[in-house]
């Protein structure tokens, strides 16, 4: 079976008054139906992965490098029909603030039925009827009802609701979403976690699920790549990720979880800021925060090392068996 | 001269044993105006007799989802909202002609938690930090303002000629908290001010929180929708639903036992952060009813897998557990003659 995505050495740069190297030589791969977190903190080049899966990057600003793959198709050379069949068909995305991506002066039910006529060229009956069953399986209330309302009229988990179904209703390979549960409060947020954790399983897809909460990222996701200063600094399973994090920076994020540690002790914090990326990083970009740093980090990219299959660790010190404090 | 000696506060009146502040039966309702004549259609009741008590040196954390109130209820303690009805009273003395609105909050200061829009983006930081102390008459407002950035970790001769929009987030954030700084308040508000923030970032700002708090003797009231950041940071935590609160406990106390059943749902809804163990089933349906013409009886009733019949007619009132008095809780199972059919017998699993 051919690979759900792979990615290789893609490099992405935002040009204009000043030049912001977004993504670093980024390959990373994806087997059908997996789901994959992808981890970092503002600025690291988490939504820019996205958007540049589905071609959503401005071209006059943009200098795309690398290879991007999706079931076999290199989604680069996707140009008009083609490239709308992709979008929303193959590949869809559901975004953080579903206020935003709906559209406010059509019904919820009238969107969903568009995409599904678009790209399935039903009636707009069936579409209609299509619809209602996918607001059905997002746990909609009464959505024989919701199917008329305006986004305006529904709740906020309501609406990140609706734009799963909008965004399942082709079921695509592929699912990406961008912090979708940012914005939510956390019993509404656990039940979207639940209920997208249930469909990834019903439909079988892949997704690929950007946030900087390792809490959610552990929820929701069986593998997890770390993204720092627009490059993955570490990639394994949630469980490798979690109980056995080899990079000074992801178990400086799982510290500042907060999640055990003592009420009152000093919190082992990260210091310093994320660099701005003006520039290619030419050393290990974490090594002026890093605690571990050596006159070696600050000499060149460090290059990946291999601890097991599909699970690697971009940092010199990575193999040396007594974690960080 | 350094920070500690220009963090003047007000003497302490009351003596160690006097509440720094106490709120009795806050009030708030926004009238939700509309039609043809902008009549009042409906009441927002944000905030409904909500009462405290912060006690000196300690930190108060309040959890809540969106619209219970939580950010209200700061505001109205400062007066940035005016309130409806209730008492505010700091060290003692009741807000009102002894202690003017204006001088509260030489006493009461607010970090928010959007960094960005609470700075004015035509004013260099110092002039920002000295802005207060300016108004408020303090002798040498800009040495003041540069003793405070120096004491948040911000270097005064690189950042005092800096606008916010140079800034980062987490910067932005110390500018925040070096202005509430400078009015050398006892109490400060801490509306979601770490929220906002990157986790690494977040880490730093609650380090420098905790030592403001140990260096000055302050007084925090910290806001957070983060359960694990409120444990971390707080002594006390009080839980609020729909513009109520119900319950109010030490952080130990309630951590091992949550005695209102809202307050264990919001509990488990947090991550697991255990890849082997996730969590299996939402611990709540639905989202946070409408604040608007909220539910009668108990406010959580709609959502409540223990819901009575007495839950629909009679609100309960916040009281102390048997056994741990300091442990209080708003719900009916926990008041054996309330008349629900399991009182007494705390919240079945």
């Amino acid at each position: 079976m051919t690979r759900l995505l792979d990615i290789s050495d893609l490099t992405i740069r935002f040009t204009g008054k000043r030049t912001v190297h977004a993504i670093n030589n980024v390959s990373l791969s994806m087997e059908q139906g997996e789901t994959l977190a992808l981890l970092g903190e503002s600025g690291s080049g988490k939504s820019v992965t996205l958007k540049a899966l589905l071609g959503l990057l401005p071209p006059k600003r943009t200098q795309i490098e690398g290879r991007i793959h999706v079931n076999g198709t290199d989604i680069r050379a996707l140009r008009g029909r083609a490239l709308q069949r992709y979008r929303g068909g193959e590949v869809s995305m559901v975004f953080q603030e579903p206020a935003l991506a709906l559209d406010p002066v059509y019904t919820v039910g009238h969107q969903i039925a568009e995409t599904v006529m678009r790209h399935k060229g039903l009636s707009k009956d069936d579409a209609m009827a299509v619809a209602l069953d996918m607001l059905d399986r997002v746990r909609i209330p009464s959505a024989n009802r919701r199917l008329h309302n305006y986004p305006h009229e529904l709740s906020g988990g309501m609406r990140q609701r609706v734009m799963i179904a909008l965004a399942l209703a082709c079921r695509p390979r592929l699912l990406l979403a961008d912090e979708p549960t940012t914005a939510l409060d956390a019993t509404v947020q656990i039940q979207i976690l639940l209920l997208l954790r249930e469909l990834q399983r019903e439909f079988g897809m892949g997704v690929i699920f950007v946030t900087h909460d390792i809490g959610v990222a552990v929820e929701i996701s069986e593998r997890i790549a770390v993204m720092y200063a627009g490059q993955i600094v570490e990639e394994g399973t949630t469980h490798q990720i979690i109980r056995d994090a080899r990079h000074p920076y992801t178990q400086g994020l799982l510290a500042a979880n907060l999640h055990d540690v003592d009420r009152g002790a000093r919190l082992n914090a990260i210091p310093g800021a994320p660099p701005a990326l003006e520039v290619a990083p030419m050393a290990c970009p974490f090594a002026p925060r890093c605690p571990k740093a050596m006159d070696a980090c600050r000499e060149g990219l460090p290059p990946f090392l291999s601890l097991a299959d599909r699970r690697r660790v971009a940092c010199l010190r990575a193999d040396e068996t007594v974690p960080a404090e | 001269m350094s920070a500690t000696d220009a963090y003047i506060p007000q003497p302490d009146t009351g003596g160690p044993a006097q509440p720094l502040l106490i709120v009795r039966a806050l009030q708030k309702h926004f009238p939700v105006r509309g039609g043809l004549l902008g009549r009042t259609q409906a009441r927002v009741q944000a905030v409904d007799g909500v009462s405290f008590e912060v006690r000196k040196g300690e930190t108060l954390g309040i959890v809540g989802e969106s619209g219970c109130g939580k950010s209200t209820t700061a505001k109205l303690l400062i007066g940035l909202t005016p309130k409806d009805r209730g008492e505010i009273i700091f060290d003692g003395v009741p807000l009102g002609p002894d202690l003017p609105l204006k001088d509260l909050r030489k006493g009461v200061q607010m970090v928010f938690q959007d960094s960005y829009a609470t700075l004015n983006p035509r004013l260099t930081i110092l002039a920002s930090v000295a802005f207060g102390a300016r108004v408020q008459g303090l002798p040498d407002p800009d040495g003041l303002a540069r003793k405070m950035m120096d004491r948040v970790g911000l270097d005064p001769d690189r950042f005092a000629h800096r606008y916010p929009h140079e800034l980062s987030g987490g910067q932005r954030q110390r500018v925040n908290i070096a202005r509430a700084l400078a009015m050398s308040p006892r109490l400060v508000v801490l509306d979601e001010a770490v929220s906002a923030l990157d986790k690494s970032v977040e880490a730093q700002v609650l380090n420098l929180l905790s030592d403001l708090r140990a260096e000055f003797g302050l007084t925090y009231i910290f806001i957070s929708h983060d359960l694990n950041v409120v444990r971390y940071i707080s002594d006390r935590i009080l839980v609020m639903y729909l513009g109520e609160v119900v319950e109010v406990a030490p952080v130990d106390s309630i951590w091992a036992e949550q005695a209102h059943p809202y307050t264990r749902s919001l509990f488990s809804a947090m991550p697991s952060m255990d890849p082997d163990n996730r969590t299996s089933e939402p611990p709540l349906s639905g989202d946070p009813p409408n604040p608007i013409n909220p539910p009668p009886g108990c406010r959580f009733h709609t959502r409540c897998r223990f819901a009575a019949e007495i839950c629909k007619a009679k609100a309960p009132t916040l009281a102390g557990l048997p056994g741990n008095a300091a442990h209080m809780v708003a719900c009916h199972l926990h008041d054996p003659a309330s008349g629900h059919p399991k009182a007494g017998q705390g919240v079945p699993e």
